[in-house]
């Protein structure tokens, strides 16, 4: 009965992960610019790997593989902001504008900033 | 189980797809950056899955490394498209 | 030397749980990459307050669950901008960031960059400024009611 629980807890949770990686995926390639592009990958890179791992770390129990999984979860969660950072930093260095306001909203004069 | 797993193997190779597509696509090089970011993160949730589904528990260590090493590659190569040089010390000019 | 010690530790759990054979000869390697692992840390030097123990307080593993739970909350929110790229609105807009130490501001540049839909661009060099890129205007709005500034501040030890 347990065991039943936690696989249909894992595999719901590595199913919904999934579908998340591909929701940024779409977003990586869909919105305007590299900035808004960055939170897209945003997407891929913590709620998709939080969910799998978690999946895999419950399929695994108690075990040597859950602690390494577990620090590949930490190590992604925390490198990933300081690459994203990088990115954006670098990119505004190089005279990159970040496209601003409702850019995507033609005949639309109410919403500017 | 397996059936599960294995729907997510493909989620992601969709995933990886897309980024490869942006990385491809630029249109700048930051746009690449991102895009090969994403799909190394995606390498390695792709690892991990891949020990799970074939039962080869040792994979994990390969994932490990493989994360270690994405994250050095995308500072690296933001390091030599800033400096054109992976040996400059500190000249970062801020602004 | 408290930051050695605490060093020691970490690199020791660390080779534990990575290792998984546990023998005598591979006891005394494990042991030997930390002794050379601790010596080339004090060489160059890098040893400093991000290994202060005392920043592992009991507060971190509640800040870490109130983080996971935000976000989730904004995952889903950038989610439905995917599904419908007309909501997106980026802006740019300016903080404070008033936490009393480099780690707290760190921190907190660094999970304004881990909840999807805001992306830490600059901390101010004068160090009390933060500018951030939100995508939607929620997430904007939210970060401006200083929830997370707050939390952060509370993490480093304040009330």
């Amino acid at each position: 009965m347990t065991e039943l629980l936690v696989n249909l807890l894992s595999g719901a949770m590595m199913l919904t992960g999934g579908a998340f990686a591909v929701i940024g995926g779409i977003g990586v390639v869909r919105f305007p610019d590299v900035f808004t592009r960055l939170h897209a990958a945003g997407i891929t890179d913590t709620l998709a790997p939080l969910l799998i791992i978690g999946g895999l770390m419950m399929q695994a129990g108690w075990s040597i593989l859950s602690f390494k999984l577990l620090l590949i979860l930490l190590f992604l969660l925390f490198t990933t902001p300081t690459a994203s950072h990088a990115t954006a930093r670098a990119a505004v260095v190089d005279g990159l504008q970040p496209l601003l306001g409702a850019a995507r909203r033609k005949g639309d004069g109410s919403s500017n900033t | 189980m397996e059936a599960v797993v294995l729907g997510t193997i493909l989620a992601i190779f969709t995933t990886m797809g897309l980024a490869l597509w942006r990385a491809i696509q630029g249109p700048s090089i930051y746009d690449t950056i991102v895009g090969v970011n994403v799909f190394g993160t995606k390498t390695v949730l792709l690892i991990a899955l891949i020990a799970e589904f074939s039962g080869n528990a040792d994979l994990i260590d390969v994932a490990l490394v493989y994360a270690l090493i994405n994250f050095l590659a995308v500072i690296a190569i933001l390091k030599l498209v800033r400096q054109r040089d992976l040996a400059a010390s500190r000249r970062v000019e801020h602004d | 030397m408290r930051y050695f010690v605490s060093l020691t530790v970490v690199l020791a759990v660390l080779w534990l749980g990575l290792s998984g054979v546990y023998k005598p000869l591979l006891f005394g390697l494990g042991a030997a990459s930390i002794v050379l692992v601790v010596w080339l840390t004090e060489r160059m030097e890098v040893l400093g307050a991000e290994h202060d123990p005392a920043t592992l307080s009991w507060r971190l593993p509640i800040y870490w669950a109130w983080l996971v739970w935000q976000v989730i909350k904004s995952n889903i929110a950038v989610a439905r901008a995917v599904l419908d790229p007309r909501r997106i609105q980026p802006t740019l807009i300016e903080l404070p960031a008033d936490q009393r130490t480099r780690v707290g501001r760190v921190t907190y540049g660094n999970s304004i960059t881990l909840t999807p839909g805001t992306v830490t661009m600059r901390l101010t060099s004068d160090g009390d400024g933060i500018q951030v890129h939100a995508l939607l205007p929620e997430a904007a709005e939210d970060l401006r009611q200083g929830e997370m500034a707050r939390r952060v501040r509370w993490l480093e030890g304040g009330d």
